[in-house]
Order: structure tokens, then C-alpha cells, then sequence
């Protein structure tokens, strides 16, 4: 049972971890509150449904595509709707609150409210010490690692990347230093929404494509960042992981009460914040610029 | 005078188009309300069955009504019941304050129609309802006749008959599975979404399998109804070495939990209620990793009457995809059409009588209503049907000579491959 929770874990968390360091990332530089993160995941599993059953492209292709296609949204909501009021954050979390609906009933009306499936990349099972896996599952852990790895590199390595922590740190003073901060913020922004829709297609075979796909991703990953500590890269790291090894012990040890495992998860985090509020590794709120 | 002739000629050319438009201004439709969220899969089924009817029905002439035809009109009333529940209720309340409509049928979630059903007898209107299962909206009827008289059930048949249907098809797998694999005593892994109908039915299995049925409970899971990933209870399904997973599914997670179940090859064979196994689309959905998923259903390409069939095809053809049991407003229209033509009125007292001693061969069954106004269940009447996904097609194969009742085209459960190879190499 334990390598069973194991391996359960670590898949969901590496889902969440995408999810969450994403949101994380645009929080932490911009402070930008983006409600509509999972919103553009499910937007990017709507376009390689469209691209693999409706239009007939290859699975690669059309998961390319739909993350060029999502990013190309994620920059104009983020030039409309976000960018004249990004100075509230309050305004911000209402407006993508807004978006986020907006997508949903856009998809609602399109697509109606039908349950819709993509078929996986790689079909069949693997039986890791006892425990089946299906290949699927494995390339979204994977791609999943790969994708946070090579995110790691990026922040690291590139100018780029040396301005998102910059700004990240503080903004005010990377905008003293002369750094364009906007330009910061809108580039963040891209790699932000580009690890949203590379979750989706990741995913999308291993979920159920609807309208309301992007809610229960949504609240997991708000918990996963509070958790971790609001705008913490490494925080989103640690507690999502924390929150998938969670759900999946809820599942094996108490079978009947399997459907309370998001329950729990969110009850780690509001008991995490009581004894540290600002999260894991977030900086405490008297610390704060 | 020359003045006077053209005024005359005119006045008559004027009267002759008044007298053409008149006959057809002159008869009044009868308005029927089609209760469903349309955006989704139940809803559609709502205004395609009652569309068909209608296109039929008028086509044919209408509805004689005291000597005159009167042609069917549907106004599709949007209840967004999966979304909103208030949303229901302000569309029935525009339905049959705005519209005027004569009768209402449809409605799918119990908690909306509930709601429904209130502001449907306040205006005494009509509502036959076809998707909502909980016996409480007919015991309602009897509990208080007065104002809950004008509600009848016809789809599907109510949940405790659903019940009882379930663990017959249970039990023919069990028996099934013995008989071929050579398996002394059956464990059953009840899943069941954390819903209130299921609860029912996850307490009565805990209770009715080890002690009825013969069989052993070896665990009972309970998933959220929209639960995005089960991997984690198929393992530990797996691990309890269940031979059945016995489900209980309305929502999305039947969807996922097949799915994933029929990839990971857990040998085992799902068998129960699914209502997402039920549409057309759940093939594709699954990619057709939902082989083999056996659930109670309405409607299959068998001869439950001589209707069916004929039905079932033309709905195919029409709307490319099998009817679901919200369809049943198609033999809710037929079935008013007889009661009020025996009225000859539209008038909900007076049709109500008529209603009320209903027997009528629809496309599901023989129809009767009982005393509190739900459709009757049993040989001979409507009895409900299992179906498989076998090999791409949703195949009828329960009732299989149960209590001497068989549909023409039912074919035999089968076994899941996968699940024979494991258990004989297990032996």
C-alpha cells in the first residue's frame, strides 16, 4: 500500500507543482492574482480536443499548437484586462474571476456540456513494483519534471530570468535599476500561462474535458500557493507535492471517506497557515515591503 | 358609384385574405413547456424526444381536440438545473406565467424539479416528469393528492426500483463469472459517488450481499461525484482482489473511473449504474477504454415493444447519437395527446382523469400509472434494461429470460478478457 501512495503521490503532485509554480511565478513578480490560470489550462485541453478528434492533426502537433494558441490569449487578457488595473490587486482578482467565467461559458456555449475524452499519447500500463501505472501517467510525471526542471534553468540561467527574481525580490527597486518592469511582468505573464496550457496537454488525456474542468485545478492550486507561501516558486514545489501525497493517502486509508481527500488537503493548508502563517517558505506578512 | 365599386372590390379582396388567414390564426396550438438543461447531454435528450413527437404528431394532423385539430407547439425552457437551481425555477415560473404553456414536461436533477413540481401544481399545470428518479416526487401525490395530483413519472422508473434492477444485474454477473471462472464465493468492491441517492444503495449492498447474495463486501469506496482522477481507488480496488466493482454513478466520475479502470486492465468487471455509460458519446469519451461497463438503462436497439426499434433508428438518424432516458418526453407527448384527445379539452382537471387511467405501449414498456402517479415497474410493464459496451456498441443484455421476459436482440453479458486470462491463471 505504502508504494501505491507513493507513486499516486508523486503523480498528482507533479500535475499540481506545474499548475501552481506557474500562478506562483506571476504572483510573485507581478503581483498579479491570474484566477484565470486554470481557466487557460482548460482552454489548451479544449484546442488539442479540437485539433486531435475534430481537425485530425497528429497529438504532437496540436499540443503545440494549442499552447502558442493559449499563450497568445493568456497575453491579451493580460493586455486587456489585466494591465490597465494592475496596480489593484483586488481589481486584478475580480477582473480574471470574470475572465475565467467568461472562458467557461464561451466552451459551454461551443461545446455544450458534454463529457469529452483525447486519446492518450502512449496507451497501455506499466507495473512498477506491483503497481500499475499507465505509460501516460508516467510521461505526465515525466514532462511534468522535465517542464520544472527546465523552468528552474530558465529563472536561473537567462537574463530573462535574472529579471523575474529581480523583480520578483522587489519591484521597486529592479524598476530603479532600470529594468522594465512591465515588459518583466508581461514576459512572466507568457511563461506563467505557457506552463498553464503545456499542464493541459500534458493532462488532457488523463481528465475529463468539460466546462467546469478548470474549478477543482483552481482551489488545489490557491491552497498549494498559500500553502508554500504566496509567490514562492520552491513553496509551490514542496506543497504540491505535499497536497498530492495527501489526496492519495485519504484514498487508501480511509476508502469511504475517498471523496473527502480535496477536504483534507485544504484543512493541511488552513493548519500549516495557523501555525506558520506566511506559508512554508513565503516571507512573514511584517517582513513585507 | 365607380368610387363606391372600387371601395366594394376592395373590401372584398380584403375579406377574402382575412378569411384565408383566419382557419390557421384561429387554431390555438397547444403549448407544451420542455423542462432540461439544454446545454447538456439529459437536456438535448428532453428537446430531441419531444421534438421528434411533435413533428409527428403535427404532421399528422395534431391533436383533435373536441373536433378540432390543433397543432403542438414546444417552447424549450432552459433550466440550467447542473449549474443553478434557481435558474430552474425562474424558468419554469416564465414558462407558465409568460408562455402560458398547457402542460410541462421534463426536468432532470430531483433537488430542481422538486422546485419545479411546486410552481408547476401552484398553476396547475400538467408535468410529466421524464429524468428526475427519487420516489419522493410521487409520494408527494399521495401524501397530498390535492395539490401534487397533476405530477406523473414516466422516465425513468423510480429509484428504488433502480435498486432493485441493480442487484439483479449484479447477481446475473456473479452468477455469470461463477459459472465460467469456476469462483467459489464473488467480492464485490462497492463504488459509489458521495451522493444521497447512492447512499441507499451502498448501505443496503453492505448488508444484502454477504447476507443474501452470497458474495463478500471487500471494500466500499466513495469518490466524489466529480471526481477528476480514481487511480488511486483502482489501486486499492485492485489490491482487495474484487472480482465486481458493483458502481453507483450519475455524474462525471463514471466517466473518469471507466476510463482509467478499462486502462489499467483491473480484472474485474464493472457492473451497476452509470449514467455517463449510458450516451453515445461515452466510447468516444473513454476511448474506448470503457469496454464492457455494464449499467441499467432505457433505451437499446431491441424490440422492448414494437416501438422501440422504429423509435431508437429514427432518433439516430436524426440527432446522431442514442437516445437517453430524458428522450421519454417523445412517448410524454404521444401519451397527453391521448388523454387529452379523450378530454377533449386541455384543461388539466379534465385531462387529468384520463391521465390517471393511462395504458399505453410506449418505447420503453407498457405504461400505467399507480396510484401515486409513477410509472409501474415489473414484467409486463416497464421493466428498465441492462446494457454493455461491446466492442463499440451499447448492446441490450438484461432482461435475459428474466421471469420469462426477453427482448428481441438481447444478447448475452460477456466477460472482459482481460478479467477471464487473470482469473484462470489465478487458479
Amino acid at each position: 500500500m505504502i508504494l501505491d501512495i507513493i507513486i499516486d503521490g508523486l503523480i498528482k503532485g507533479s500535475v499540481y507543482a506545474l499548475l501552481a509554480i506557474g500562478f506562483s511565478l506571476v504572483l510573485g513578480v507581478a503581483r498579479i492574482i491570474n484566477i484565470a490560470h486554470t481557466a487557460l489550462y482548460m482552454t489548451a485541453a479544449y484546442l488539442i480536443f479540437v485539433g486531435t478528434k475534430l481537425m485530425g492533426l497528429p497529438a504532437p502537433l496540436a499540443m503545440v499548437a494549442s499552447i502558442v494558441l493559449t499563450v497568445i490569449l493568456g497575453l491579451l487578457i493580460y493586455n486587456f484586462f489585466i494591465k490597465p488595473i494592475q496596480e489593484h490587486e483586488a481589481a486584478v482578482l475580480i477582473a480574471t474571476i470574470a475572465v475565467a467565467m467568461m472562458i467557461q461559458e464561451v466552451f459551454l456555449m461551443i461545446f455544450g456540456g458534454h463529457y469529452l475524452g483525447v486519446n492518450p499519447l502512449i496507451d497501455g500500463y506499466a507495473t512498477i513494483l506491483g503497481v500499475k501505472v499507465t505509460y501516460q501517467h508516467l510521461l505526465a510525471l515525466g514532462l511534468a519534471l522535465v517542464v520544472l526542471v527546465a523552468t528552474r534553468m530558465f529563472l536561473q540561467k537567462t537574463r530573462l530570468g535574472l529579471a523575474i527574481r529581480s523583480t520578483a525580490q522587489d519591484r521597486e527597486v529592479a524598476n530603479l535599476m532600470g529594468m522594465n518592469v512591465t515588459r518583466v511582468a508581461m514576459g512572466t505573464m507568457a511563461v506563467s500561462v505557457g506552463m498553464a496550457a503545456i499542464t493541459g496537454a500534458i493532462v488532457v488525456p488523463l481528465v475529463t474535458v468539460e466546462p467546469t474542468m478548470w474549478m477543482h485545478p483552481l482551489i488545489m492550486m490557491l491552497a498549494i500557493v498559500v500553502l508554500g507561501g504566496l509567490g514562492s516558486i520552491e513553496g509551490s514545489f514542496v506543497g504540491a507535492f505535499i497536497l498530492g501525497f495527501a489526496e492519495s493517502l485519504v484514498v487508501f486509508l480511509v476508502p469511504m471517506g475517498s471523496f473527502l481527500k480535496d477536504s483534507v488537503a485544504l484543512s493541511i493548508m488552513i493548519l500549516v497557515l495557523l501555525i506558520r502563517p506566511e506559508g512554508l517558505f513565503g516571507v512573514s506578512f511584517e517582513e513585507e515591503r | 358609384m365607380q368610387f363606391l365599386g372600387r371601395v366594394g372590390t376592395l373590401l372584398l379582396g380584403l375579406s377574402l385574405v382575412l378569411a384565408m388567414c383566419l382557419p390557421v390564426g384561429a387554431v390555438e396550438p397547444i403549448k407544451i413547456g420542455v423542462l432540461g438543461p439544454m446545454s447538456f447531454t439529459q437536456g438535448e435528450g428532453h428537446w430531441n424526444g419531444a421534438s421528434m413527437a411533435a413533428d409527428e404528431i403535427n404532421g399528422a394532423g395534431g391533436v383533435k381536440v373536441a373536433g378540432v385539430m390543433r397543432p403542438i407547439k414546444l417552447i424549450k425552457v432552459d433550466t440550467n438545473e447542473f449549474l443553478s437551481i434557481p435558474d430552474a425555477t425562474n424558468a419554469v415560473e416564465m414558462a407558465v406565467s409568460r408562455y402560458n404553456v398547457d402542460f410541462l414536461v421534463g426536468g432532470f436533477r430531483t433537488e430542481a424539479v422538486q422546485v419545479m413540481q411546486d410552481i408547476a401544481m401552484d398553476a396547475k399545470k400538467i408535468f410529466i416528469g421524464c429524468g428526475a428518479a427519487h420516489p419522493e416526487l410521487c409520494t408527494r401525490v399521495t401524501k397530498d393528492y390535492d395539490r401534487y395530483k397533476y405530477w406523473f413519472r414516466l422516465t425513468p422508473i423510480n429509484s428504488s426500483y433502480l435498486g432493485k434492477v441493480d442487484f439483479i444485474l449484479l447477481g446475473t454477473a456473479a452468477a455469470i463469472m461463477k459459472k465460467t471462472l469456476g469462483i467459489k464465493k464473488i467480492k464485490v468492491a462497492v463504488v459509489a459517488e458521495k451522493a444521497a441517492w447512492a447512499d441507499p444503495i451502498v448501505n443496503i449492498s453492505q448488508k444484502l450481499l454477504p447476507a443474501k447474495m452470497g458474495m463478500e463486501v471487500v471494500g466500499v469506496w466513495r469518490p466524489s461525484p466529480v471526481a477528476k482522477d480514481c487511480t488511486a481507488e483502482l489501486a486499492a480496488i485492485q489490491r482487495s482482489g474484487a472480482h465486481i466493482v458493483f458502481t453507483t454513478f450519475s455524474s462525471s466520475v463514471g466517466l473518469t473511473f471507466a476510463k482509467q479502470m478499462g486502462e489499467l486492465k483491473v480484472p474485474a468487471v464493472a457492473v451497476g449504474i452509470n449514467v455517463e455509460s449510458q450516451k453515445s458519446g461515452f466510447w468516444e469519451a473513454t476511448g474506448g477504454k470503457g469496454n464492457y461497463v455494464e449499467t441499467i438503462n432505457t433505451y437499446a436497439r431491441v424490440a422492448i415493444t414494437p416501438k422501440t426499434i422504429p423509435f431508437y433508428d429514427k432518433y439516430v438518424k436524426l440527432f446522431k447519437q442514442a437516445p437517453n432516458y430524458t428522450a421519454g418526453t417523445y412517448d410524454a407527448l404521444y401519451i397527453l395527446k391521448e388523454a387529452v384527445e379523450k378530454a377533449g379539452s386541455v384543461n388539466s382537471d379534465k385531462v387529468l382523469p384520463f391521465l390517471e387511467k393511462t395504458d399505453y405501449i410506449d418505447t420503453a414498456g407498457r405504461v400505467v400509472f399507480d396510484k401515486s402517479h409513477d410509472v409501474t415497474w415489473g414484467p409486463g410493464y416497464v421493466t428498465a434494461i441492462g446494457t454493455q459496451w461491446q466492442d463499440g456498441e451499447i448492446k441490450c443484455v438484461w432482461p435475459y429470460h428474466w421471469e420469462k421476459v426477453f427482448y428481441e436482440g438481447t444478447v448475452p453479458f460477456k466477460l472482459p478478457p482481460w478479467v477471464v486470462g487473470y482469473w484462470k491463471n489465478k487458479k
